[in-house]
């Protein structure tokens, strides 16, 4: 089995806020990133699928097909978004970075599930070079 | 749902390898430039992994204060601008990344709570990294 990587980038903003917290505990726990108003980020998105090594086209999958999924179903719904505020996933989830991967994960595993070749294997997602998430598709 | 939580921290800290079970002329050959007897520095990039499962009120797997502070106290506290060679943990070992890797691990995964620590990757300089997940 050989596990393929594509990566993608999109720029969004959000901010950090439970609706059944006073304003109080939103700052406590959430720090600067309970401000409402909002603050943003340059994701880079790392989608990693796994399968055998096609003995005619020598793919794992086509990084091209892997690509344009990415843009179709990720990055045209988040980049240069507000994601509290333009994103369905994140109208009640609070959109933390573990949260993003698990939703990216969701937005993608349709398309590669429908392909019938790769598994999906895993979704990282960096919020800065520091920091990172990533999803597994466990439960 | 379970996932994972990553965070890269910088250590800044000078070293010798040296083992003293080996000759002069062993070390030399083994290490080499390493071997270097004043010493040489990195900036090491000491990646911190932990699992665990979401909580639906806040998002997070860790809240990511918390994590800082335990690896601020427990290691970069300890290693940042010093000399490793003299830390208590590389008394009996040489200071390599593998084992820099290794007691990063041990001292993170007495401090975190049970089963939350996951992996640590040390890079030594942009073309090498190590790896430890306690096996």
């Amino acid at each position: 089995m050989i596990f393929l990587t594509r990566r993608a980038t999109f720029s969004a903003s959000h901010y950090y806020w439970n609706a059944a917290w006073s304003e109080e505990q939103n700052k406590q726990v959430f720090g600067r990133c309970a401000n409402r108003n909002g603050h943003g980020h340059n994701y880079t998105l790392e989608v990693t699928v796994a399968g055998d090594v096609d003995p005619v086209t020598g793919f794992v999958a086509d990084l091209k097909w892997l690509r344009d999924v990415i843009e179709r179903d990720v990055l045209a719904a988040w980049d240069h978004r507000h994601l509290n505020l333009e994103t369905p996933e994140f109208a009640s989830a609070i959109p933390t970075t573990e949260n993003i991967a698990i939703a990216a994960w969701n937005r993608l595993e349709p398309a590669v599930l429908a392909a019938g070749g790769a598994q999906l294997s895993r979704v990282r997602v960096y919020e800065t070079p520091e920091i990172f998430a990533e999803f597994r598709g466990e439960a | 749902m379970r996932a994972f939580f990553g965070r890269r921290y910088l250590i800044s800290a000078s070293h010798r390898l040296h083992s003293d079970v080996l000759s002069a002329e062993e070390n030399r050959t083994t290490y080499g430039k390493c071997n270097n007897p004043y010493g040489h520095g990195h900036n090491y990039i000491v990646e911190v992994m932990v699992s665990g499962a979401v909580d639906p009120e806040t998002g997070m797997v860790v809240n990511m204060a918390v994590l800082d502070e335990v690896v601020r106290t427990k290691v970069i506290g300890r290693f940042d601008h010093t000399n490793l060679n003299l830390d208590s943990y590389f008394v009996n070992r040489v200071p390599t990344t593998e084992n820099l890797c290794r007691a990063v691990f041990e001292l993170l995964k007495d401090a975190l709570p049970a089963g939350e620590l996951e992996n640590v990757r040390v890079e030594e300089t942009e073309n090498n990294f190590f790896e430890y997940r306690g096996e």
